[in-house]
């Protein structure tokens, strides 16, 4: 029996697709498969369910910020802030002017890309950790704002927001939600990888690699950088109004600096430059503090005496993890997910 | 080389650019006229000003004084993307890769001002974007091949050899199809063989694809087997222009390299 060993295209287009190979397209099938029957195989557990809302929101988030910093090489400390642009705006839209849900989402996507180009402006002149402090400066602006403008924001005492709803038929509980957070999110993996491998992708790629070459091959760096941060803020819009009609109650604290930190390091210990490593980024940090959670949980019966420092403990794990990501794989999980697949293309041949 | 390959047409005009950062001059009133189809070289010593004079006429320096036209259009104030859209490329001294990504994404970059569907469409990828994509892979293709560079396409740029980086470089200013190559030091560091090769393909470039080339090269044998004319310039002013024997003889020419009349360096 002849063993198929390497992959060879005959045709440009073969060259340009994803997934090359009918090993990896079953594969792809294969998981969106499992993802479409996750939630029937775990439909009593209102727990996971709601673990896996989280981290499809964060996917789509995480995508966006990735888009900005991985591709561009533009760093951003404001993404959680402009979640919250995209969910206040979500909510604004569909209470008081009384929008569908469709129509909120995008508009909300639309209104928080406008607010994100506007704080994208100073990135033509700043760079590297000057740019992350103006963008830091973007999230506590926005912050004061969720706080202060009360007829809009509601305040600290928060915002109420009805659950999403298509056609009449409303995507209450975290069964139904999970199917439209699951759409969203293929959709905006899809989107991201075809916006990543054509015109706009590589030009990003070219200002974040070497802006002074990029400019003499043609590309406008104003406009591009400004397209990144439009592009990146209206992932987040999305995935802030997704949260919103998820959640229900929207509140300032949902939007602090700490999520912006917490969706830099997605997308650090992802892969900065990947889409899968924003996936596998995102999985990883939202799944890690709930198998910590969970961990502390089963020890704390066996040692009861010390139940009080696990909360400290699972804290310290986290970070534990973070800085032995970084140190033994620096470009994230992407980088180690190539290397894995690399070994099995030339699979039994390998040299 | 026959003669009819040059054209009457000037196609790069510098008049009088003056250019100085705070105190220092690095270039004084400097005037040249660059014809349709020529290899036009621009020599001299180290600091003389030579890179300066093409980041003059890229755009990315402002002169103080004097002007750059370009197919009689002045384009001393355009932004440097502008002026690649307009048909200027370049390579650089210092090669200005980008590292992390393969070859054929760096050339693929090189057909930037040449790809015309918007942001939706390659949203969308299917349908046109896609068939524009596999339209200007072949025309990247078709450099890829005339360069021999075809067993790297795949690579990331960052792990080859310097030889083949600046030939990629080449490369990738090939892409933009532009109408005025300009070449900062592309044999530098170099050993004969590849340098041979260079000279190949910039022989082929001019008299095959009909491109205006303009040179800054240190090495001398190149610089006069390949030149239709050379401009030398020292401490930022033109101390001479002419044919290679006419650069050779001329005895200023000697002296800002030698500090004295002996023209032995120069291949007499």
């Amino acid at each position: 029996m002849a063993i198929k060993c390497g992959v060879f295209k005959t045709t440009y287009e073969g060259d340009e697709a994803i997934w090359q190979t009918k090993v990896s397209r079953f594969w792809i099938a294969l998981l969106i498969v499992a993802l479409i029957a996750f939630p029937f195989i775990f439909q009593g557990s209102r727990y996971l369910l709601y673990v896996a809302n989280s981290v499809l929101i964060a996917v789509i988030a995480a995508i966006g910020l990735n888009i900005l910093t991985g591709f561009t090489g533009q760093i951003s400390l404001g993404h959680g802030a402009f979640m919250g642009v995209g969910a206040y705006a979500s909510g604004y839209f569909m209470t008081h002017l009384g929008m569908p849900f469709i129509a909120c989402v995008v508009a909300a996507g639309c209104v928080t890309a406008m607010v994100g180009m506007i704080f994208g402006i100073p990135s033509l002149r700043l760079k590297g950790l000057y740019l992350a402090i103006a963008t830091l400066a973007a999230q506590v602006i926005l912050e004061f704002v969720f706080v202060r403008w009360r007829n809009v924001t509601g305040g600290s005492q928060g915002m109420l927001v009805p659950p999403a709803n298509i056609g009449g038929f409303s995507f209450n509980g975290d069964f139904k939600f999970y199917f439209l957070a699951l759409a969203f999110t293929i959709l905006a993996v899809m989107i991201a990888k075809n916006i990543v491998r054509t015109k706009p992708g590589r030009a990003f790629m070219a200002i974040r690699d070497r802006y002074i070459s990029a400019e003499i091959i043609g590309v406008p760096l104003f406009q591009y950088k400004l397209i990144s941060f439009g592009i990146s803020s209206f992932y987040a819009g999305v995935a802030g109004s997704l949260w919103a009609h998820y959640i229900g109650i929207i509140t300032p604290e949902h939007f602090n600096v700490m999520v912006s930190i917490q969706y830099l390091s997605m997308v650090i210990i992802g892969g900065l430059g990947s889409i899968y490593g924003s996936i596998m980024g995102a999985v990883f940090m939202t799944l890690l503090p709930e198998g910590l959670r969970l961990a502390s949980g089963l020890f704390s019966k066996q040692y009861p005496v010390l139940v009080n420092i696990f909360g400290a403990i699972r804290e310290s794990v986290f970070g534990l993890v973070i800085i032995l990501f970084l140190i033994f794989e620096p470009d994230g999980l992407a980088a180690r997910w190539k290397t894995i697949k690399n070994y099995w293309k030339l699979w039994p041949f390998s040299y | 080389m026959g003669e009819s390959r040059i054209k009457e047409e000037i196609v790069l005009k510098g008049e009088q650019i003056t250019l100085s950062f705070g105190g220092i001059t690095a270039l004084l009133h400097v005037s040249f006229d660059v014809q349709r189809g020529e290899i036009f070289s621009i020599i001299g010593p180290n600091g003389a000003g030579k890179s300066s004079l093409y980041n003059v006429i890229n755009g990315f320096y402002r002169p103080q004084k004097g002007k750059v036209i370009f197919k009689d259009k002045e384009i001393t104030h355009l932004r440097p993307y502008q002026i690649a859209r307009m048909g200027i490329a370049r390579s650089f001294q210092n090669i200005e890769l980008f590292k992390h990504m393969t070859v054929l994404e760096n050339l693929m970059l090189g057909r930037h001002i040449h790809i015309r569907y918007g942001l939706l469409k390659s949203m969308l990828y299917f349908g046109p974007c896609s068939k524009e994509e596999v339209r200007h892979r072949k025309r990247v293709e078709d450099v890829i091949d005339f360069l021999e560079i075809e067993h790297i396409r795949k690579k990331h740029v960052g792990t080859l050899p310097y030889g083949l980086q600046k030939r990629v470089e080449m490369a990738r200013a090939l892409c933009l199809e532009p109408e005025i190559l300009l070449l900062d030091e592309p044999m530098a560091g170099m050993n004969l063989e590849e340098t041979e090769d260079m000279a190949r393909f910039i022989i082929d470039v001019n008299n095959e694809w009909g491109m205006t080339v303009l040179l800054i090269e240190h090495d001398m044998g190149v610089v006069m087997d390949l030149s239709d004319r050379i401009m030398v310039l020292d401490f930022g002013e033109k101390i001479a222009e002419g044919t290679p024997e006419e650069v050779q003889q001329n005895a200023i020419v000697a002296k800002a390299y030698l500090g004295e009349s002996d023209g032995a360096f120069l291949g007499r």
